[in-house]
């Protein structure tokens, strides 16, 4: 996949924005895309749009202008905006368009998911009992995953306060205010073992991919980054997945694994060659186990490579440059593209205070969410 | 007062002891909860209705620390209130593990591998004064 390449990006900045609809965060994430390739909205061929809650996409078209053009909704859970972007990749690679644009966005309210089954009869007993929360999940997978690989709960402080520090450098992000690994741990207690400044928010916000045949992408930027691979998977039997009242007894990896390895294979490189990575941070668990799931170390070997520090931006492997999730919330329609967004940025040199040393030359992004989905993309100068 | 299951389809406490219902494939021998018409293992649609086992290990555990949101949850909300809850998943030999709330909620009390039992645990009460109750599972007393 290498004939197709982003030439803009937009976002609107993550976090609360009382009076501010997730539409029109999204809207200014394209307009922002637009101006950034040197594009008009009457320009763009088609569009591909993604949000939860805030909306249906395509409704958009009211804000921007009424153009005529092809926009499909999807949604996919936390593979939203990656899902987006597979379709528009996908679209220009079969020839039928030339320029078109992937656009993530989403408001939730606040606190965590509020999620009700319909259970084809009788009250929601899964909700009910309170067992209806990803939290959970993500408390239980570490917890077992600290025991079985010796990851201690420092490990998690140092995931925790190094996403901090990076949204500081971050002036899209919604929480730019240091915290140290002390005051991470000192925090609520909230799914055992993760406390509060362990997990993120659901939240606002919005970005906008414009993507371009790679052929003609000079036409549009100086800078054009090729997307070498964009794939989303689903989970297979046996796999431990958020919102699963049973599992099977056998047990296996989950739709990360599936996803990372069909992308390198696509993409016709390997972990080695990735310079930085995006990688899902619902909660600092989740980061540490998705280095080892997407194949950038083995289990355990986490521990060390943070108490070295090698995962922050001036380190061997640097991870979750813009803060991820954890310093930027989790709008459900927006979050996959952010990651992208922040990539596209460090691969041109325009991160700014949080550009990554050294000119990196191939980046990596994962999503992980509800109900067991992954999405995986790898991007190259 | 009279005790209900929270849901009929899932919990059946008529016995007087709590029993989890669930589906067997009858072509590949997967168990599944709550009961469903097709099996994830092997796409076969053969299925019988079956009773899960009521004794089993602790494969994986969090502590609920904070109130979950109303609706859809059924329990006490009121943060001055509320009391953090153990929730995790009891491996059933030869048939599943299962999702579930625990009646201990202090993490040195629990360990992989531990071995639990299926209880019944009031909830609530609804608007005709009967408590409403879902399962757990309790730590096995060692003698
Ligand atoms: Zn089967």
């Amino acid at each position: 996949m290498s004939d197709v390449a982003i030439v803009g990006i937009g976002m609107h900045p993550f976090g609360r924005h009382e009076g501010v609809s997730g539409m029109e965060q999204g809207a200014h994430a394209v307009r922002e895309a637009c101006k950034d390739a040197g594009v008009e909205w009457q320009d763009v061929e088609f569009a591909f749009g993604g949000s939860s809650a805030a909306g249906a996409p395509d409704t958009m078209v009211a804000q921007l202008g009424l153009t005529g053009l092809q926009f499909i909704n999807v949604q996919n859970g936390c593979a939203t905006g990656g899902s987006a972007l597979f379709a528009a990749a996908n679209t220009i690679m079969s020839g039928a368009y030339d320029l078109g644009i992937a656009i993530g966005f989403d408001k939730h309210e606040r606190g965590a998911f509020r999620i009700q089954a319909g259970n084809g009869g009788g009250r929601d007993w899964y909700g009910g009992s309170g067992m209806a929360l990803t939290t959970q999940f993500f408390g239980m997978k570490i917890n077992r995953y600290m025991q079985e690989y010796g990851i201690t709960q420092n490990s998690l402080a140092r995931v925790a306060s190094k996403a901090f520090h990076n949204g500081a450098l971050n002036e899209m992000a919604w929480r730019r205010q240091p915290f140290s690994e002390e005051e991470v741990l000192q925090s609520q207690m909230l799914s055992y073992p993760l406390t509060q400044y362990m997990f993120c928010s659901p939240g606002e916000g919005g970005v906008a991919l414009i993507l371009a045949r790679a052929d003609q992408a000079h036409k549009y930027t100086q800078k054009p980054i090729f997307l070498k691979s964009a794939v989303v998977r689903s989970r297979r039997f046996g796999s431990f997945e958020v919102l699963a009242p049973s599992l099977a007894l056998e047990h296996r990896a989950g739709p990360t694994v599936d996803a990372s390895k069909a992308a390198f294979e696509m993409a016709g490189i390997g972990p080695d060659d990735i310079d930085l990575a995006q990688l899902q941070d619902t909660e600092s668990g989740a980061e540490i186990m998705h280095m080892a799931e997407n194949g950038f170390c083995e289990h355990g070997e986490q521990e060390s490579m943070l108490e070295k520090g090698e995962t922050k931006i001036g380190g061997r492997f640097p991870v979750n440059t813009d803060g991820g999730c954890l310093a930027n919330g989790e709008p459900v329609g927006a979050s996959g593209l952010r990651q992208v967004y922040e990539n596209v940025l460090q691969l041109r040199g325009d991160a700014g205070a949080r550009q990554v040393p050294n000119d990196p030359k191939v980046a990596y992004t994962h999503v992980y969410g509800a109900p067991g989905i992954s999405g995986v993309t790898i991007l190259s100068r | 007062m009279t005790q209900v299951s929270i849901n009929e389809r899932v919990l059946d406490i008529s016995s007087g002891s709590p029993k989890l219902l669930g589906v067997r494939c009858k072509s590949c021998d997967n168990h599944m909860f709550p009961t469903q018409k097709g099996c994830p293992k092997c796409a076969g649609t053969d299925i019988e209705p079956i009773e899960l086992g009521t004794r089993g290990t602790l494969w994986a555990w969090t502590i609920q620390g904070f109130p979950p949101k109303a609706p859809p949850y059924l329990g006490e909300v009121d943060p001055a209130k509320f009391e953090p809850y153990g929730v995790g998943y009891i491996e059933i030999p030869g048939q599943a593990k299962i999702e579930a709330r625990l009646t201990e909620a202090d993490p040195t009390k629990l360990s992989a591998g531990m071995d639990m039992e299926l209880v019944a645990q009031p909830l609530c009460t609804d608007d005709d004064g009967n408590e409403i109750v879902t399962f757990a599972f309790a730590p096995v007393a060692t003698e």
